[in-house]
């Protein structure tokens, strides 16, 4: 499945890596692209900026693959628009 | 001059475990940790709750008004604990002794609250101006100053700062000097109180804090809590310290250091080991003479394994004979004060021939297949023990003890 958060996610981790975008792909694993614990927080710290979320440390933790990282952004930022909804009712 | 032998001959520390060193060994016998939500900080924006704070701490019981004014809570409790130390040990100065006294102080961040304080006076509140103390409130050596101001040592005074190993660096040098006749006397030791909301808020970004309590080699150990205090140590020769007939705690006889050289926060076994080897070698004591091991032990996923590793790296099959505990479980890392309390805890612990355990622990970890003296303090007659301090930045260093 591609889309768009998909595609901002592999964006988000390219430039964070500081590697091609062509580079990183749906199945890559995070190690697979050179990324060490630091660079993971990096990461994280990105995405969060970037999607206005709260990453769990324990849900990050868990993490291996881009994939993952797409589909716990994409549950985040449900989570994070449909509280919105329920303040704005 | 031949190197002289050099004894611990007082003690200081406040700490999460009480305000003096016999509330200190108290708690740490009886495997009861000083964890607990924290109270200074508002949590509601930061991810974890627990610390080992100081708790029911009154400044204006330890310093007059004016003199607080200048102290950062860090540079008072470096000063509460030097003060303990220089009673305990009974020194009495001479204007000579004082000249060629040392102090040798470690820090992680200095004044971390008088700063998260006063920046926010002019980011957050737009104020046009700080505090003008601030600067001599956050520099990272004012605990040493303040205690050669106090104390009126005038000897050599410096402050190391080398993250969560500043105090075993600070110890080894000034044992280092006090042992080559560089110094008569030392006061070593390190003090820290990294709960502000900004450095809160940059630990829970590296993501290492635990959400519950400090579990160090367990396996469902979750990450380190944070902890504050200061620690402090008396060294002089052993022969002065016999001759004025001073209490003798136990003997430093060997410093070790070493650097990683690898990554910024990951450490490796290659480093840590060679700084243990480097302690023994210094101490000219072989690794079976060792019996005890205060581990650096921050119950962080990765240092616990890898911290194990370097152990069995250097000790080999005598690593299974050692005993080895994290008393960051009940105190808390007090990252640049940590091992100055852990310095402390070691030298009590082969004075009063009781192993201090690692608390909090529930479940044995296969990486981590150490004699780790879970939950509960062990009698143990030992005769040389080890303090081990892995910084971020991977630098660590190892002081070697003798009991006495």
């Amino acid at each position: 499945m591609s889309d768009e958060l998909a595609e901002k996610v592999q964006s988000v981790i390219a430039d964070s890596k500081r590697i091609p975008r062509e580079q990183v792909s749906l199945d890559s694993t995070l190690e697979s692209l050179g990324m060490d614990s630091l660079d993971q927080l990096n990461l994280l710290f990105a995405l969060e900026s970037d999607f206005n979320i709260n990453i769990p440390d324990e849900e990050a933790k868990s993490i291996r693959t881009v994939r993952e990282m797409v589909e716990g952004v994409r549950k985040l930022v449900a989570g994070a628009s449909g509280q919105a909804a329920t303040s704005v009712a | 001059m031949a190197p002289r032998r050099v004894a611990v001959t007082g003690l200081g520390a406040i700490s999460a475990l009480g305000h003096d060193v016999s509330c200190f060994w108290n708690a740490l016998v009886a495997g009861q940790p000083g964890i607990g939500p924290i109270k200074s900080v508002d949590l509601s924006k930061i991810r974890f709750q627990n610390g080992a704070e100081v708790r029911d701490y009154d400044p204006s019981q330890h310093f007059e008004p004016s003199q607080a004014d200048l102290l950062d809570r860090f540079a008072q409790f470096a000063l509460i604990a030097a003060r303990q130390a220089i009673r305990d040990s009974g020194i009495v100065f001479t204007l000579e002794l004082r000249q060629r006294t040392a102090i040798v102080t470690g820090s992680s961040v200095g004044g971390q609250s008088t700063q998260d304080a006063q920046f926010w006076e002019v980011y957050g509140r737009k104020s046009p101006r700080v505090h003008p103390l601030t600067i001599p409130r956050i520099m990272p050596n004012a605990g040493a100053s303040h205690i050669s101001m106090k104390f009126g040592i005038s000897g050599p005074a410096y402050t190391v700062s080398t993250a969560c190993a500043s105090s075993n660096h600070a110890i080894g040098q000034a044992f280092w000097m006090v042992r080559s006749g560089a110094a008569e006397l030392a006061i070593a030791g390190g003090s820290e109180t990294p709960f502000s909301f900004g450095f809160l808020k940059a630990w829970e970004a590296m993501r290492v804090v635990a959400p519950d309590t400090c579990r160090p080699f367990s396996r469902d150990r979750r990450g380190l809590i944070l902890g504050e205090g200061a620690g402090m140590l008396v060294l002089e020769p052993l022969e002065a310290a016999r001759a004025r007939g001073a209490p003798v705690y136990g003997e430093i006889v060997g410093f070790g250091m070493s650097s990683d050289a690898g990554h910024i926060t990951t450490p490796s076994t290659d480093g840590p080991a060679r700084a243990m080897q480097a302690a023994l070698r210094d101490a000219d004591i072989s690794p079976e003479a060792v019996g005890y091991i205060n581990a650096h032990g921050t119950g962080t996923p990765t240092n616990d394994p890898t911290e194990t590793r370097a152990i069995r790296q250097v000790f080999g099959a005598h690593a299974d004979k050692l005993a080895v505990s994290s008393t960051k479980s009940m105190h808390g890392h007090a990252l640049g004060a940590a091992s100055a309390l852990e310095a402390v805890a070691t030298v009590l612990a082969l004075r009063q021939a009781t192993l201090p355990p690692t608390a909090n622990f529930t479940t044995p970890d296969p990486e981590c297949d150490l004699d780790v003296v879970p939950n509960q303090s062990r009698s143990a007659e030992v005769e040389y023990a080890l303090s081990n301090a892995f910084a971020f930045g991977g630098l660590n260093a190892v002081l070697a003890f003798r009991r006495a």
